[in-house]
């Protein structure tokens, strides 16, 4: 008799293409490359244990990255880094998109990647992880909010208010490097 | 709209989360208002540096390697045929072993409770006031018992037998209270000890008929509720004899 487990095979299936943005995701939330390792291994070890319990047809990517984002929220470094963000800015209206008192063109165009990496290693981690999900993961506000357990009116504000947070970091690092 | 109302969707634009009809409607208005299209580049180069730079940790080969053989399908083949007599023969000693400590277990538990009775039977035959209502009359044994034990009991009638009562006194087996009655055959002294099968339950599985302890001869039923162990250095056929006695009595 041979044969293979099939639902362990559909899972490799649609687990590893993500494996590259979830490795990503992992060492922007640990910042460190053996933490990020233990991280993914472990959310795949749960999203194997737990791929039984998944609906197919609903979003596979949102499930891992939740699984992910959980692991870490419960591991040391996650409660270390957890930072409370307070409820009334939470659910505020989103700021200005772009600030009209600097000229921001000339700002990113002189800003390297350097820098924009080391202003996202800055931001508190909700600002962080928001901004990742929906830049480099591509996910839609919907997706975000059912990866983040958020509204989606928290998930506007919150990801507004990332971006924000996050062109000030960058302003402010261009003055201290005379930029 | 004024312009500082699109300026506020920008973002939302460009993550392509606006309703479709103001998609439409913010489009038509970047290309004629200068002021919005500048910001909306800025903005969109914004996005495009956040997505350059925050793709920026790639997982090494080797733990790719790991993580795929980790998760990868297990074959279920069929064993050897040689490994799979090594694990039936494995498979039957486990279960052997298991079987002969189970089997071993309720033995021990078993000879527990014998070994108990017959430390009962010498410690009271030691003892300087063996028993602590002194009579032969049944009727008279029986009624000291009320209010001492939860249970009663029947005594047989002896008037027929070698046997006499000597008395009686209250036991306890495993913090079970129960009956003891000393029974005389010749010089033979012989122990009747009566208990509520219920609480010796899972310590006694069996309808063991007669058995030997430290050279006692024993014998043990269950009847209406009750266990009874007959104990003494008589005969066998005398213990068995005094436990007919009493199974008559009590059926």
């Amino acid at each position: 008799m041979s044969g293979v487990d099939p639902q362990s095979d559909s899972f490799e299936e649609l687990a590893m293409p993500l494996f590259d943005q979830l490795y990503n995701f992992a060492y922007w939330l640990t910042t460190n490359r053996e933490e990020a390792e233990d991280l993914v291994q472990e959310t795949y070890a749960k999203a194997l244990k737990g791929f039984s319990s998944f609906q197919l047809g609903t979003n596979f990517r949102a499930w891992m990255y939740r699984i992910l984002r959980n692991t870490f929220l419960t591991s040391r470094t996650g409660l270390k880094a957890t930072m409370i963000l307070p409820l009334d800015a939470e659910e505020s209206e989103p700021e200005l998109s772009v600030a009209c008192d600097s000229p921001e063109t000339i700002l990113i165009e002189r800003s390297n990647c350097q820098l924009v990496q080391s202003a996202i290693d800055e931001l508190p981690l909700p600002y962080r992880e928001i901004l990742l999900l929906c830049e480099v993961g591509e996910m839609s506000y919907e997706k975000i909010a059912e990866t983040l357990f958020i509204p989606m009116g928290t998930v506007m504000s919150r990801l507004s208010r990332a971006r924000k947070t996050l062109r000030d970091r960058l302003r402010l690092q261009r003055m201290n490097h005379g930029l | 709209m004024v312009c500082e109302s699109w300026k506020a969707k920008i973002e939302t634009y460009l993550d392509g989360e606006l309703p479709e009809e103001e998609m439409r409607s913010f489009d038509a208005h970047v290309h004629s208002c200068a002021s919005c299209a500048a910001d909306t580049l800025t903005s969109v180069q914004m996005k495009r540096t956040i997505q350059v730079a925050g793709k920026r940790f790639t997982p090494s080969a080797e733990f790719r390697r790991r993580m795929q053989q980790s998760i990868a399908p297990k074959p279920l083949r069929s064993l050897p045929l040689g490994w799979m007599l090594a694990a039936a023969a494995v498979a039957i000693l486990v279960v052997g072993a298991l079987t002969s400590t189970y089997v071993g277990t309720a033995r021990a538990r078993r000879d527990q409770v014998y070994s108990e009775i017959a430390d009962l039977h010498v410690a009271t035959l030691a003892s300087s006031s063996p028993v602590d209502v002194i009579s032969s009359d049944r009727h008279t044994v029986k009624p000291w018992f009320q209010g001492k034990i939860p249970f009663t009991f029947d005594l047989p009638e002896l008037q027929n037998s070698e046997f006499s009562l000597l008395g009686g006194r209250m036991t306890y087996l495993d913090q079970t209270p129960g009956a003891h009655l000393i029974y005389q055959l010749r010089r033979h002294r012989i122990s009747v000890f009566v208990f509520q099968e219920e609480s010796l339950r899972g310590r006694l599985n069996e309808n063991s008929p007669v058995a030997r302890k430290l050279s006692f001869n024993m014998e043990t039923w269950s009847q209406g509720g009750l266990r009874y162990f007959v104990i003494g250095d008589a005969g066998s056929a005398d213990i068995n004899n005094l436990a007919t006695l009493f199974k008559t009595t009590s059926s």
